[in-house]
């Protein structure tokens, strides 16, 4: 069953003197328990298409069907229900810098109604399954970008969601840190059943933990179906493009290691 | 003469503090407003932002001692009168407020875009952002906003002595400037510098000691 569905979404942005095509007609959906990947070059829209799946931005034409309902049609209120089973982790971490690591997870949780003694318990044991309870009480400043990516893990852990979308998500940590982050989403797709949304530059990403791919270029779908099938027999230009860079870049990693 | 000075101080710290705490109970709704209706805030509202901007900028560009006199009217009708001490923190207030909503601006917007989107995401609402993310994240840069408000109104409130304000600016120009006895200007001029001063430390060690972002 697919729990996202995009129907012919079309996002312009309105610039002075142009409008910005950041998506033009785009349909796909993303199966419920399956790790879903979005790539392509940026400026291809993959940033404006993970804001679509919670309306962070509002398509300008199209429709967005999250677990069998149209986010377009919701009132503000049930957007913001809605809103809470889906997860989000971004580039940039977000966490709130004057919280510690406890109250940031907590602070879903507080949006949510939930009492604070409860809401605690349950953040040190979402602190518990991303490794970091011993650093309930620091603050944000104190962690490196890999624990601040973990943390954002156990705050959307905090609101139960369905989904989580995951916007860049490692592409500002280091390669070892990237892979700990990726198999952190690996263990909790499997086993909370959390349907997963990447967004990514990266080819390795996706490789590593994607079950199916959509490969985007300026703003249309290019290509989409089994990492593999994309992989080993790319059709559009744009998966092939995005191919061939990981080649050389693999080939300048194999070089510089040869020296 | 200690006793007048006693006096004085305490007028001037009366006035300061009643007219900041009332400067922020308008200028900091007023100041968030402004920063929610931008257009790059969380609810852009071209009219409404452009109304309070026009207002205060209207007041901010008045000078204090004309704003004093300007007002008179106004202070009369709700003090009863329009000299002393407490009248004097109507003016205050109205030159305070503007002020206050323009700081409270400048420090909401220093937070990060990034957290209030996540804020978005997790389905928090307006209020929420507000009040948990906004003024919580940006409480440093308020509260150094604090310290210079506290500031700026000490030194309005002895200009205020001009027309008879009460407080150390009054006990300045009364015999400082009329009576030529310049030693007791001196000394009030010391203990504003002195109130000053503390205001200043104080704000400063506050503000450092509730920012988490400092690494130790």
């Amino acid at each position: 069953m697919s729990i996202i569905e995009i129907k012919n979404v079309t996002k312009t942005f309105d610039e002075k003197k142009s409008n910005i095509h950041a998506l033009s007609d785009i349909s796909l959906s993303v199966e419920e328990g399956e790790i879903f990947g979005v790539i392509g070059l940026s400026g291809a829209g993959k940033s404006t298409l993970v804001r679509c799946m919670n309306l962070l931005e509002k398509p300008t034409a199209g429709e967005v069907w999250v677990d069998g309902k149209n986010l377009i049609t919701l009132s503000s209120k049930d957007l913001r229900l809605m809103r809470r089973e889906i997860g989000m982790i971004f580039q940039h971490f977000n966490l709130l810098m004057q919280r510690n690591v406890l109250d940031n997870v907590c602070f879903p949780m507080e949006i949510a109604g939930v009492k604070k003694r409860e809401a605690r318990e349950r953040a040190m044991n979402y602190l518990r399954i991303v490794g970091l309870e011993e650093k309930a009480k620091a603050y944000p400043v104190q962690l490196s970008g890999g624990q601040k990516q973990r943390v954002a893990i156990a705050r959307t852990l905090a609101s139960n969601p369905r989904i989580i979308l995951c916007d860049e998500a490692t592409s500002a940590l280091d390669p070892q840190t990237t892979g700990t982050i990726l198999s952190l989403l690996k263990k909790i797709n499997q086993e909370y059943g959390i349907t997963i949304v990447v967004i990514t530059h990266e080819m390795r990403v996706v490789e590593e933990i994607c079950d199916r791919v959509a490969v985007l270029d300026k703003g249309t779908l290019a290509e989409i179906g089994k990492v593999r099938e994309v992989f080993d027999h790319p059709k559009s230009n744009a998966a092939k493009s995005l191919l061939l860079e990981r080649k050389i870049e693999q080939l300048g990693v194999n070089t510089a290691d040869g020296i | 003469m200690f006793k007048m000075l006693a006096d004085g101080t305490w007028d001037t710290l009366y006035m300061v503090l009643i007219s900041t705490l009332l400067g922020y109970l308008i200028g900091l709704p007023l100041g968030t407003l402004l920063t929610v209706t931008d257009a790059d805030g969380i609810r852009p509202n071209k009219v409404l932002y452009k109304i309070l901007d026009i207002i205060i900028n209207i007041t901010r560009s008045i000078p204090f001692l004309i704003l004093l006199i300007l007002i008179m009217p106004f202070t009369k009708a709700i003090v009863g009168k329009s000299y002393g001490t407490t009248a004097t923190i109507v003016p205050l207030t109205v030159a305070a407020a503007p002020l206050i909503a323009r700081m409270v601006e400048s420090s909401l917007k220093e937070v990060d875009k990034g957290v209030i989107e996540a804020a978005f995401s997790m389905g928090a609402g307006y209020f929420t952002i507000i009040w948990k993310v906004l003024v919580t994240e940006a409480r440093t840069s308020l509260l150094v906003g604090v310290t210079i408000a506290l500031g700026t109104i000490l030194g309005y409130s002895a200009m205020a002595g001009v027309i008879g304000g009460g407080g150390l600016g009054d006990i300045a120009i009364r015999y400082g400037y009329y009576r030529y006895e310049t030693g007791i200007m001196i000394v009030t001029v010391a203990v504003l510098v002195i109130l000053m001063q503390i205001l200043q430390w104080v704000g400063m060690l506050l503000s450092r000691q509730i920012d988490k972002r400092r690494k130790s």
